[in-house]
């Protein structure tokens, strides 16, 4: 409670001084608005529904393509784990797709899929799947041989062993790896929507786009507030939940 | 099967493993028989084989020589009839005790969950783990680790139990108390038990056979059948007489690795 009232505290103070700063006309209010005028714009953008807009937009590519990426990249890390041709075909593929910024697949995109929301997926679920497959193979690899001996003396074998032991123990990696995932798919879907227009819809990077056209700073500094929020809330929402139930079993050291 | 069939036989026994030091022959021509429900202590310094030849009769690794019957049935696998139990505790961390225990009792297709249930409960009760059902495995001490990981073997109540020192890790106290309920349990719902450890007193506390095994190759040297009244007590005179004069043929039979034995 203490906490809760000292960060209120904080973020008051914070928004005070800004307005004040701007009030003294320290810089061009062209160039930092003041917390007031974001506050009426983001009003304003919610009243006449194209936030509203944006944030489903843009939350149905990061969803879509994210869960895609993870359908197809988990089980490509188990098999990579599991076979050594894999390992040495699409393991390396793998190794070396996660090194490029996601967002680098954009004009390929746009050349396949045109300015679609095709376009759109496909560079967040490239962003995904390279760590979802990366983190779920290293799990699986890490896993301690004597839970499996363990297992199979108690009569589990091949599926039994896989969907009940190997996966459940590599989940401290899994989970890793899917938050890195996320952090990709979100970052390159914003960079791909702040730099190339979709015609299929208007996600959050364009608004922040449009924002700078017109000069409207109060537009770019509340869609950027947005994003933030969006990005907390995600965290707490998709792996808040799994990071506590590993802190719970795992204990401190491997959660 | 007839009643003198042996429970398991090991026959000719050999087991090389490569290492990157060079080769380590593990086990040299090595054969065993165990009746039904009887209890063999299989004792020897490290090194010498025995958790090799465990682990070759669960099925977890094959001979290179010789061949391993379970019923008379050569052992291509590990099998739910034979459970083993482990020197650490092999426990899964992402289920908590209970679940741990539960783990082989939901791969019993014949039973239902409430009597997996009922099982789970009473084994945990059975090693004085009640208080603790609900825990998680980071929660317990070792000594509690290894009584959840006795409990998890016991109850799907396989009618071979191969444990590898299983009780190396605990504190004296802990361990009389599980002398005492293996022996009990062993009395309840009979079992063939193969219990590999190098603690003398703890063998012929628990077995009707000691079984020594030299290293460098490994192999039997020596097997003494003990006929202690039951339930034995690790204490006892009687007991102490009888690990003396098998600590002395270890000693014998060791010569050069005196100080690997225990007592």
């Amino acid at each position: 409670m203490k906490r809760t009232i000292g960060v209120i505290i904080f973020f008051v103070c914070l928004v005070v001084i800004w307005e004040a700063l701007v009030r003294m006309e320290v810089w061009s209010p062209v160039l930092v608005p003041s917390p007031l005028s974001v506050l009426r714009y983001i009003g304003q953008a919610l009243a006449d529904g194209t936030m509203e807009h944006a944030i489903l937009v843009t939350m149905r590519r990061l969803l879509v393509g994210y869960g895609l990426g993870l359908l197809v990249g988990l089980p490509l890390g188990l098999l990579t784990a599991r076979f050594k041709l894999m390992e040495h075909t699409l393991g390396v593929i793998a190794l070396g797709f996660q090194t490029l910024p996601s967002v680098c697949w954009v004009p390929l995109a746009l050349l396949w899929f045109g300015q679609t929301e095709s376009a759109m997926l496909f560079v967040v679920t490239m962003g995904t799947l390279w760590s979802a497959l990366i983190a779920t193979d290293n799990g699986v690899r890490t896993v301690p041989p004597i839970y499996v001996r363990a297992a199979r003396t108690m009569g589990s074998r091949g599926l039994h062993t896989w969907s009940r032991v190997i996966v459940p123990a590599s989940l401290p990696f899994i989970i890793s790896g899917m938050k890195q995932g996320w952090a990709f798919a979100w970052r390159s879907l914003m960079a791909a929507e702040i730099y190339v227009t979709i015609l299929t819809g208007f996600g959050l990077g364009h608004l922040l786009h449009y924002g700078r056209e017109l000069q409207a700073m109060d537009q770019v500094v509340a869609i950027m507030l947005v994003i933030i929020v969006i990005g907390l809330l995600a965290d707490k929402i998709l792996f808040s939940p799994w990071e506590r139930f590993l802190y719970r079993r795992w204990g401190t050291e491997k959660a | 099967m007839t009643p003198d069939t042996p429970k398991l036989v090991v026959e000719n026994v050999t087991k090389r493993f490569r290492t990157r030091k060079g080769e380590i022959h593990a086990l040299d021509n090595v054969s065993l028989a165990v009746r039904e429900t009887e209890f063999v202590c299989l004792v020897g310094p490290s090194g010498c084989g025995k958790t090799t030849l465990l682990n070759l009769i669960a099925g977890l690794d094959l001979p290179d020589n010789g061949r391993i019957l379970a019923d008379g049935k050569p052992v291509a696998g590990p099998g739910s009839d034979r459970m083993v139990m482990f020197q650490e505790p092999a426990l899964f961390p992402w289920l908590d005790v209970f679940d741990n225990v539960m783990f082989g009792l939901k791969l019993k297709p014949r039973l239902n969950n409430k009597e997996r249930t009922e099982v789970a409960t009473y084994y945990l009760e059975l090693v004085g783990l009640e208080r603790f059902m609900y825990a998680n495995v980071h929660e317990l001490s070792g000594g509690m680790k290894q009584r959840v990981a006795l409990a998890r073997c016991l109850a799907p109540n396989p009618r071979v139990l191969l444990m590898d020192e299983p009780f190396a890790s605990l504190d004296a106290l802990t361990r009389e108390q599980l002398y005492r309920d293996l022996q009990a349990i062993c009395q309840k719902r009979p079992k063939t038990v193969v219990f590999v450890t190098h603690n003398v007193r703890e063998a012929v506390c628990l077995g009707d056979r000691v079984v020594l095994f030299s290293p460098n190759p490994g192999r039997v040297q020596e097997q003494f059948t003990v006929d202690l009244p039951r339930p034995r007590d690790i204490n006892s005179v009687d007991l102490a007489k009888h690990a003396t004069e098998i600590t002395r043929a270890l000693k014998r039979h060791l010569h050069p690795d005196l100080t690997e034995v225990a007592e």
